[in-house]
């Protein structure tokens, strides 16, 4: 065999090798027998066996959130690759740059339903950024490279490659192509902003009186320095500085001109700064309909700039003064650059009248919750852990999906960015473990916290065996309240209280779980027991399951009701009387 | 917010793609898929060295919407260009029909003197049906098949709108 002649197989762990990948996470099949033969031929590409497809697109989203690095998936054809769908729409959702590799029946059975077929191309074309068939393994090379470009650049995003298993182990002709000969004819995103237009922007903000930064994932996304260009930013213009569910961390939680994160269940302070703003400076986010609240109230007299990488986020939903299509970190390098030359100050006294009526609304303490002594509230429990283990030099969080996740956005506060990982957009149950796992992976010696519920987390609890395979110390941090607890929060305030099957029977015994696995387990119940639970949590390295006995009563407040304003917050369960939610409301998820 | 009184207005939207599998369903799947309409679809290879197709969408939607349209399609990988040839200044649109219409005596007579007015073609004829080939912009295709529903009409097939801007202007 010439050393041109390689074989699907071996082409494609070359091209993942010229790609820097140092992991996969996988799970084998018939479909994809021959790429595993490769990679047990080989050292430089670790491989992690999940224990669901789901499991290894999450802690591909894990390793690649947390890094920075396209994450890649290997899976087999039909179940394997329908299994990673969710997983490939969440990246999608929020933005994850991925590559997942399916298996796929040889060409010839494609279409004839063959033994675990399925249509994946077909399938995953809505919840990719793009997918490939590789018929012809001369191809192959070059597709994988243009899937890490596609998957990376731009808005990231997944990419599908699939695979049959008779290209797998074709023999090439044509010789292997380099990632540095592999040129898109039709992609190419724009990275650099019109100068024009950020210098219209700078002049709109310098004309503010009552400014707000609004920012979201997009800077993560750009990279470190973005974040630390908008950290500039905001404090060369002064303004204030509030946060999406996905951009935590891109602006420190700590700085004096964050006004905390924004939205549903965001503070009091964003959500009136974001109504009684006069400018809007949206970065890197796009306008969901979490963040926005009532459409046609939506910051009604302010003008807006959007800055987005991607042309299609601007006026979709919102329509905008100026948007600006450009890479939110080289948008940001110009109008730093702009602001500052041109000597630009927001006029000084009548900012110094938005921050005192920020502060205002800031000790409304809309955060605060009634501590008791009795019982752990669920809000405490995460504060603790916060306080706790924000010494340590590297601490990343996930979550589930739910209250416990909105609880953690609120009261775990991150200064750097890439520390927090949840799932935004298409807000999928199970995500945090697994999630977790790929974070840990990325960064052993780190402490690596899925902040859970018991509902949740029972979504993806198989992972626990590949944390225990793989010596993975994930901390799984349950805050159980024995209910879906959002699912029965919107009951309560929408449904008269009639809690249709949101009740967690026959939980199981999470202490014995962990064990049954070959993890620890832990519980606090009281109040006196929660720091010395997070403690030992915090000092075992292994894998830790502890399960919090919150107060199963507890709802998330702030909130902005569905079908509400942003100047129409509700902050407890006793408030929900003044503000009826509308029948258009009701309708909205 | 787009004020719910905001005309809806159709729109001639052309795209190069690669001609690659998949590339039509793509675009289909994302109409389907994000709500919009689509009035009229035309794909065809234009360029065989390069290996390009070129798509022809009329749709209807808002401002808003019609740039959103846009916006999606631009995103899509194999994408090279997208045109609003309804904003972009004057086009041309061509559609072809092929009209068939079954009848005897005067109607059938009479159809073929409406043909002619309308410059279509007989491609086919029977003793009791002719099949005529019509080329034109929509309006003029809908006339003519309305004129021919009292005299028999029984099929029509349509290819749906080709469009090409007019000048020496390239599309993307």
């Amino acid at each position: 065999m010439t050393k041109e002649q390689m074989n699907g197989a071996q082409i494609l762990l070359k091209a993942l090798s010229d790609q820097g990948v140092e992991v996969i996470f996988g799970y084998p099949g018939g479909a994809v027998l021959p790429i595993y033969d490769e990679i047990f031929k080989q050292n430089k590409i670790r491989h992690v066996l999940v224990r669901q497809e789901g499991g290894a697109v999450h802690a591909a989203e894990g390793y690649a959130r947390s890094t920075g690095k396209v994450g890649v998936v290997l899976v087999t054809s039909g179940p394997g690759a329908t299994n990673a769908v969710t997983g490939l729409l969440d990246a999608m959702m929020d933005s994850i740059p991925l590559v997942c590799i399916c298996g796929q029946v040889p060409t010839h059975l494609i279409g004839n339903d063959a033994f675990q077929e399925a249509d994946t191309t077909g399938i995953t074309r809505p919840c990719t950024k793009h997918n490939y068939l590789i018929k012809d393994v001369d191809d192959l090379s070059r597709r994988v490279h243009e899937a890490f470009l596609v998957a990376r650049s731009g808005r990231p995003g997944p990419v599908v490659i699939d695979l049959p298993k008779d290209v797998a182990m074709g023999k090439a002709d044509t010789p292997y192509l380099p990632p540095a000969k592999v040129v898109h004819k039709s992609y190419k995103p724009q990275i650099k902003g019109d100068i024009k237009k950020i210098e219209e922007a700078v002049k709109i903000m310098a004309s503010a009186k009552r400014p707000i930064i609004y920012a979201g994932g997009g800077v993560i996304n750009s990279g470190p320095a973005a974040s630390q260009l908008l950290t500039q930013l905001v404090h060369a213009t002064e303004f204030p500085c509030t946060l999406t569910l996905m951009g935590l961390g891109a602006f420190p939680a700590s700085d004096k001109q964050f006004v905390g994160m924004l939205g549903m269940h965001g503070t009091y302070e964003a959500n009136m700064a974001m109504h009684d703003c006069d400018v809007m400076v949206c970065i890197g986010a796009r306008f969901d309909d979490r963040v926005t609240g009532r459409l046609d109230a939506f910051s009604p007299n302010s003008r807006k700039i959007h800055i987005d990488i991607d042309p299609s986020s601007i006026n979709k939903n919102i329509r905008v003064e100026l948007g600006i299509v450009g890479d939110v970190g080289h948008v940001l390098e110009d109008m730093i650059k702009i602001w500052k030359s041109g000597q630009n100050r927001a006029d000084a006294a009548a900012l110094k009248s938005w921050w005192k009526q920020i502060d205002k609304w800031r000790g409304r303490k809309s955060l605060s919750y009634a501590h008791d002594d009795s019982i752990i509230k669920p809000q405490y429990a995460v504060e603790r852990l916060y306080e706790l283990t924000k010494k340590r030099e590297e601490v990343y969080i996930t979550t589930e999906v739910g209250q416990h996740q909105m609880w953690a956005a609120q009261h775990f506060h991150f200064d750097k960015p890439n520390h927090w990982l949840t799932s935004g957009g298409l807000g999928t149950m199970g995500y945090g473990l697994p999630a977790a796992m790929g974070v840990q992976i990325a960064h052993p010696d780190a402490l690596v916290v899925d902040i859970a519920g018991e509902a949740s987390i029972l979504m993806n609890i198989q992972e626990m065996a590949t944390l225990i395979q793989y010596r993975l110390p994930v901390k799984v941090f349950i805050l159980n309240n024995q209910y879906m607890g959002m699912v029965r929060q919107w009951q309560e305030l929408l449904h008269g209280g009639r809690y249709a099957e949101s009740y967690m029977d026959a939980l199981p015994d999470f202490v014995k779980l962990a064990e049954a696995f070959g993890g620890v387990g832990l519980r606090a119940e009281k109040v006196s027991q929660l720091d010395d639970v997070i403690n030992e949590m915090v000092a075992t390295d292994r894998p830790v399951i502890v399960d919090v006995a919150v107060d199963q009563k507890e709802n998330v407040f702030p909130m902005i009701p569905s079908g509400a304003a942003h100047n129409e917050m509700i902050f407890g369960t006793d408030d929900k009387s003044d503000n009826p939610i509308s029948e258009e409301g009701m309708v909205l998820v | 917010m787009t004020p719910i009184n905001e005309i809806q207005n159709a729109h001639t939207i052309s795209v190069l793609v690669d001609n690659e599998p998949g590339v039509l369903a793509r675009v289909i799947g994302l109409f389907a898929g994000r709500g919009y309409n689509i009035e009229s679809l035309t794909v065809a290879e234009v360029d065989v060295t390069e290996n390009y197709s070129r798509i022809t969408i009329v749709t209807s939607g808002t401002p808003m919407i019609i740039e959103q349209i846009k916006a999606q399609l631009g995103r899509l990988v194999p994408v090279h260009g997208v045109n609003d040839l309804t904003v972009e200044g004057p086009h041309v649109e061509r559609e072809l029909a092929l009209v068939k219409v079954r009848g005897v005596g005067e109607k059938r007579v009479e159809s073929l003197r409406i043909a002619d007015i309308f410059r279509a073609r007989a491609v086919d004829s029977t003793n009791e049906s002719f099949i005529f080939e019509i080329v034109g912009d929509t309006g003029k295709l809908n006339a003519f098949i309305e004129l021919m529903r009292p005299l028999g009409l029984v099929d029509v097939s349509r290819t749906g709108i080709a469009a090409i801007s007019r000048g020496t202007g390239v599309l993307e």
